[in-house]
């Protein structure tokens, strides 16, 4: 271990030895004839060591002298030799080397080309990254140097890109050949744009180059399409799992309980509003956790339109029980009265809910396809309510009874089963699953007095598609819908595609009436 | 309409009616115009042309709710799909009175407004013969029948009832709204149709044209009135409520009640046209709104305020609700949703057959009293 260590302590000590920038180019630097110089400075370039770096910098400042016939630089009151970088006294002649706006942008290049030899990652990386979209034949050479030396993983892979469309200038078919070879394996519009050209035959004599020019992008285009595709899933996901966030609670009041809650979009903008309030809360109170008010609305948006919920439950619903239509007239009177509420307390505009800081930005799979953190937590805080549901019902008493009463409810009641008080308990908690799905719904969309009426209809459909009574179907259907919508509106549009979806789902129950409708809670006629 | 079977239906009128048609006749066709024309409008007599046009759509809305209560009240089927055929014959007319405005738009062009702002150079296929009233008062009825027909069919054959059918005319009415709403389907998108300048040639703020569009909506609804009034009197309309009533007993005894719901569908989607074609000339402006899912549910609350199964009830719904409605939205614009929410709750809950269920309970109980 500590031989390797040794050897390859050596092994950099004779590197940068071998590495000093040659006299002669570093005379030529302080020539009368500005191209000598920029051709110097193009070779020094190539030979990309440190010390060429400290005298192209020090050029670039207009440190750079010429004492006598000697190259040097003074830097206030030191004095080095600019080709071995030795301590000099100091010359009783020096003549500024004249550096003009030619010469300072070839500098300034340079330089930038230099940093790929930094001894900090950060420095190179950043370099290679911004090398990306100003590739030019010239810099072939240097990127090759680059490449052989360069260590890191991730700078590699750029180093390569870059060389390859270097390279693709190249007077050799074979290098050439070599470069489109290797950008065949990219996948990033851009490149596709520098490969177009070579597709041509004015452009590109050689028909091998051509010919791979032309699998290379296909190769590009079918990964393209594949990050494409895979982003269109992805939203089709957050859309199922916004829909399904919408439609969890009516799973419950319509699904389960069998009354057509009109009101639900108003119970999905209640659980934004408890948000927005949040929101405010924590602005005026405790500004310096603002990035938590979300997880602290959770609770606060459920027992809202949990509390709405029951209120309407007592009120309004319990008296209907049985007589569908009625409470479908009743439950948009309620509809109605919560959304002119809204407009009385928090005014007729949308109101503005921020996305905590640890929602923005996304996770970058392929150079086309970026998940964006706000989806990626919708579809997490989806799966963690329908967990919450599934638990709730399934596990709890609370769930037993609800489905005991859904099965048989005078059989239920015989057996002590408080079947009025489950019936609020269950309506209230569909109600706050509403709550649960405005909460996510205000970070995605826009929270204002209408904003529920957009979603009713979505979430009966998901419902009804997915089958009364069963919250799978409801996930599978919302899922389904999601990913079948996103998907249409890649060729059809948005409009196109939610009107297709809305026909499918007319005909779909039109044709399956009976496995859809298989009715088992208390609306069976 | 056959003579005998006019005769029938006003045979049919007992003297009451009778006498309650001759007067809301002879005050929308004679009364209203007199003293809309020949009284100073300075007189505490005259009939203003706001109050005219009022009128004039709240008997176009009246239709609507006697077809409504048509389906509903005798068929048992809850529609939220009605503001489609409404925009629907509306739609049809405008795509007339788009074509009466000439090279009076604002493009001096033969093509609408809209299809010039769109770069269209030619009418949509569809458009063609929408120049001719007679061509558009035939889209008016056939193209709501047929889509009311085909949609009716399958809903029907496969059984759907109660709220799934309510919700499935409601995704019905959304998806054609959201077409609607599209600038590509040709009929202006969000703007819809506006700014119509005559009809026939007349122009359209006439007090004269203004007159016979109000006439013609009093007509239309004095004859869906009597017309409705001998279907539910008909075997069809008992058997009808029968299967409201008991829809499975109905097929056992041996009717198939495809039919009989099909046909009141369909004849209640083109009565709803029809209004919405009387409708559009009045208003002067037909858009997508028109097909939003809370204009369908509105139209239920007119049945329902009036009381359905009844064919006056729906009348008076329609006219308490709409004169309410232009009340509150002048005088307190911010209540009227929650004067039409509480309407919606309290109506349900504690007024099941309506206004007219109430006034009857009045009297029977002064009866009994007395």
């Amino acid at each position: 271990m500590t031989r390797a260590l040794f050897l390859f302590l050596l092994y950099a000590c004779s590197l940068s030895a071998h590495a000093a920038p040659d006299a002669a180019l570093v005379r030529q630097l302080a020539d009368d004839d500005s191209s000598v110089k920029v051709a110097a400075i193009q070779k020094l370039t190539l030979s990309a060591d440190p010390d060429t770096l400290r005298v192209l910098a020090a050029m670039a400042e207009d440190k750079l002298y010429l004492a006598g016939d000697k190259v040097v630089i003074i830097d206030g009151e030191k004095v080095f030799d600019a080709a071995t970088g030795a301590p000099l006294k100091a010359p009783e002649n020096a003549e500024s080397v004249t550096v003009n706006n030619r010469i300072r942008g070839e500098l300034a290049s340079a330089l930038a080309a230099l940093k790929l030899f930094d001894t900090d990652v950060n420095v190179r990386l950043a370099s290679a990254q911004k090398l990306q979209s100003s590739v030019s034949g010239e810099m072939a050479p240097l990127l090759a140097r680059a490449l052989e030396k360069e260590s890191d993983g991730r700078i590699r892979a750029l180093l390569t890109l870059a060389h390859a469309q270097a390279s693709l200038g190249s007077a050799d078919p074979a290098v050439r050949l070599a470069a489109v070879r290797a950008l065949a394996e990219t996948s990033s519009p851009a490149i596709k744009s520098v490969l177009l050209p070579l597709t041509e035959k004015a452009n590109e004599s050689d028909n091998r180059v051509r010919f791979a020019t032309i699998s290379a992008i296909k190769a590009i285009d079918a990964r393209l399409a594949r990050a494409e595709n895979l982003g269109r899933v992805f939203s089709g996901l957050s859309l199922g799992s916004i829909l399904l966030l919408g439609a969890l609670g009516l799973a419950i009041t319509y699904g389960v309980m069998g009354v057509i809650n009109m009101a639900h979009g108003e119970l999905l903008m209640v659980g934004a509003y408890a948000a927005y309030a949040m929101q405010s809360i924590f602005r005026s109170y405790f500004p310096q956790a603002i990035d938590w008010y979300l997880p602290a609305a959770i609770p606060v948006a459920f027992f809202a339109a949990a509390a709405v919920g029951v209120l309407m439950e007592r009120t309004v619903i319990r008296w209907l029980y049985g007589r569908t239509l009625e409470t479908l007239l009743a439950s948009w009177g309620v509809s109605l009265v919560l959304i002119q509420a809204a407009r009385v307390l928090f005014g007729a505009q949308n109101v503005e809910v921020s996305n905590p800081s640890w929602m923005s930005g996304g996770i970058e799979l392929l150079p086309n396809l970026i998940l964006p953190w706000n989806r990626i937590v919708i579809v997490g805080f989806a799966l963690f309510v329908l967990t919450l549901v599934w638990v709730l019902m399934n596990k709890t008493r609370l769930g037993m009874f609800v489905r005991a009463v859904t099965q048989n409810r005078a059989m239920a009641g015989c057996v002590g089963v408080p079947t009025a008080r489950i019936d609020t308990l269950a309506f209230a908690l569909g109600a706050g699953i509403a709550g649960l799905g405005g909460l996510a719904l205000s970070q995605i969309s826009n929270v204002g007095p209408d904003m529920g009426q957009g979603y009713i209809v979505d979430a009966f459909m998901v419902v009804v598609l997915g089958g009364v009574g069963q919250l799978a179907g409801a996930v599978w259907a919302a899922l389904g819908l999601g990913v079948a919508t996103k998907l249409l509106e890649g060729w059809a549009g948005a409009v196109i595609a939610k009107i297709a979806v809305l026909v499918f789902i007319i005909v779909f129950i039109q044709k399956r009436p009976q496995g859809i409708f298989a009715l088992k809670g208390r609306s069976v006629e | 309409m056959h003579k005998p079977i006019t005769l029938r239906v006003i045979n049919a009128l007992d003297r009451k009616s009778a006498l309650a048609l001759a007067v809301f006749l002879a005050l929308t066709l004679f009364a209203v115009p007199l003293l809309h024309l020949m009284v100073p409008p300075e007189s505490a007599w005259h009939v203003s042309a706001y109050a005219i046009t009022l009128f004039g759509k709240i008997m176009c809305y009246a239709v609507v709710a006697v077809a409504m209560d048509l389906i509903w009240g005798y068929g048992g089927i809850l529609s939220l799909g009605h503001g489609l055929f409404f925009a629907l014959g509306g739609y049809a007319f405008g795509m007339y009175l788009m074509r009466q405005i000439g090279r009076d738009g604002s493009y001096q062009s033969d093509l609408p407004d809209f299809m010039v702002f769109l770069d269209w150079k030619e009418l949509p296929w569809y458009w063609s013969g929408s120049d001719s009233l007679w061509w558009v008062a035939a889209l008016v009825v056939v193209i709501p029948a047929l889509i009311a027909f085909v949609f009716g069919y399958f809903a029907f054959r496969s059984r759907i009832k109660g709220v799934y059918f309510s919700i499935i005319t409601q995704a019905l009415t959304y998806a054609a709204m959201l077409l609607f709403f599209r600038n590509e389907t040709g009929f202006g998108g969000n703007n819809g149709f506006t700014d119509f300048k005559r009809i026939l040639g007349y122009s359209i703020t006439s007090p004269y044209t203004r007159l016979v569009l109000f006439g013609l909506s009093a007509l239309m609804l004095a004859a869906t009135l009597i017309f409705a009034r001998a279907l539910v009197r008909s075997k069809y309309g008992r058997v009808l409520t029968a299967i409201r009533d008991a829809e499975s007993r109905v097929m056992f005894i041996g009717y198939n009640p495809l039919w009989y719901k099909l046909f009141v569908w369909t004849l209640s989607a083109v009565l709803c046209a029809i209004a919405g074609a009387l409708y559009v000339p009045q208003v002067g402006i037909i858009n997508p709104s028109e097909m939003s899912t809370a204009n369908s549910i509105e139209i239920a609350i007119w049945v329902a305020v009036g009381g359905r199964g009844t064919l006056i009830g729906p009348v008076i719904g329609a006219f308490v609700v709409n004169l309410a409605k232009s009340w509150f939205t002048v005088s307190f614009p911010e209540y009227w949703l929650f004067f039409l929410g509480l309407l919606f709750i309290l109506v349900t809950l504690l007024l099941p057959h309506g206004l007219l269920g109430l006034w009857k309970k009045l009297r029977q109980s002064r009866g009994v009293r007395a």
